[in-house]
């Protein structure tokens, strides 16, 4: 599907840069782009670098243990093919405890980690499992308590209460994670196997 | 209130934890500084493992979006999302949401400024943007770092989730703001 995706937004930007007969802009935005992409990645370094060495002191000591514990009645639900005691488990908790407050920073690397475990878990190494899609459909519709970003965005724009959007905004994305939850689970059943 | 005590969390929710897992882990004996730096070189390895895999997807939804393919999307999608009750203004944000968070952001800005943070519209393209995540930007990122090359069904259900909550939005918006 990604590989579909994918073709379809570089054949139809190209054609259209043609049809409307601004072709420079293509060499443009493709320059451009794959430099702000290395640009992330770069950025993301050193704030990876930092939050896996403390993950890794968080695994070690059991604090990851701990929470998972806690969370487990829901997890087993959500990944049924990952074993209760599993590193996945844990950190795909801490993964969406950071996304709830807000810390992007602090979820990217953890989340990264999750999937490198559930990796473990994989057979095939090239397709993805039932439990990554779970988990990437919920991580996609993220429920987040503030939205920093957004309420930065209306300060700056002069609103009158730049806060008002966050009960919707809960609303909204609770109501989008409840979706993805049942979309992964309903879309699994398929056997999608395209390149 | 709730507010407040949200933003304390976040506020304090960085410092508490670099102070607490280094601290908890010594009482259990564990190496902090070797454990960590452990840790550490599999973050950097990783960050710069999934650059191809940006790259790949940066690009092509750059070129989608500059050469205004974006623009004809929108215009295309128009009479469904009329029937949906969703103005037209903060359609290409709902489809920009998806691709990039970058783009997402700058529209955003210019809706606030040319319609104004507390008019329905301004409301609607706020709730849109933070109630959602960057799919392609996350897929992108957290397969790459895998290696995972068939994702099945991870984009259509990030997909749906997305048009989903958008929808929310605007009919929340819509139930609250109208």
């Amino acid at each position: 599907m990604i590989n579909y995706i994918w073709l379809a937004l570089i054949l139809i930007g190209v054609l259209t840069a043609i049809f409307q007969g601004n072709v420079q802009v293509v060499t443009d935005a493709a320059i451009e782009s794959a430099n702000s992409a290395v640009e992330l990645s770069i950025g993301l370094v050193g704030i990876m670098t930092l939050w896996l060495g403390l993950m890794r002191l968080a695994e070690k000591s059991g604090i990851v243990n701990l929470i998972s514990k806690l969370l487990k009645p829901i997890l087993k639900r959500l990944f049924p093919e990952v074993p209760e005691n599993h590193p996945a488990m844990g950190s795909m908790v801490m993964n969406m405890a950071a996304n709830l407050l807000g810390l992007g920073n602090a979820a990217t690397p953890l989340g990264i980690k999750a999937m490198k475990e559930l990796q473990e878990l994989n057979e095939d190494k090239t397709t993805a499992t039932n439990s990554m899609c779970m988990f990437l459909a919920i991580n996609t519709s993220s429920i987040t308590l503030i939205a920093s970003t957004v309420i930065a965005y209306r300060a700056s724009a002069g609103s009158n209460n730049p806060a008002e959007i966050i009960g919707p905004t809960i609303i909204a994305s609770v109501f989008g994670t409840i979706v993805a939850i049942i979309a992964a689970r309903l879309l699994e059943k398929f056997p999608l196997k395209r390149r | 209130m709730f507010v407040k005590i949200v933003q304390t969390i976040s506020t304090y929710a960085i410092p508490l934890l670099i102070l607490i897992i280094p601290l908890y882990a010594a009482i259990k004996k564990v190496k902090v500084y070797e454990s960590f730096c452990e840790g550490a070189v599999e973050g950097f390895n990783t960050a710069i493992r999934i650059i191809p895999y940006l790259v790949a997807m940066l690009v092509a939804i750059g070129i989608f979006r500059k050469s205004g393919a974006m623009d004809v999307l929108v215009n295309l999608m128009h009479p469904i999302t009329n029937l949906l009750g969703m103005p037209g203004e903060v359609l290409p944000l709902g489809v920009m949401r998806s691709l990039s968070g970058g783009g997402s952001n700058g529209l955003l800005a210019d809706i606030l400024k040319n319609f104004g943070p507390d008019s329905l519209i301004g409301r609607m393209a706020s709730t849109m943007t933070g109630s959602s995540e960057t799919t392609f930007y996350v897929i992108a990122v957290y397969f790459g770092a895998v290696g995972i090359q068939k994702t099945r069904h991870a984009v259509a259900a990030g997909i749906i989730a997305d048009v989903a909550g958008m929808l929310a939005a605007v009919w929340i918006c819509r139930l609250m703001f109208g």
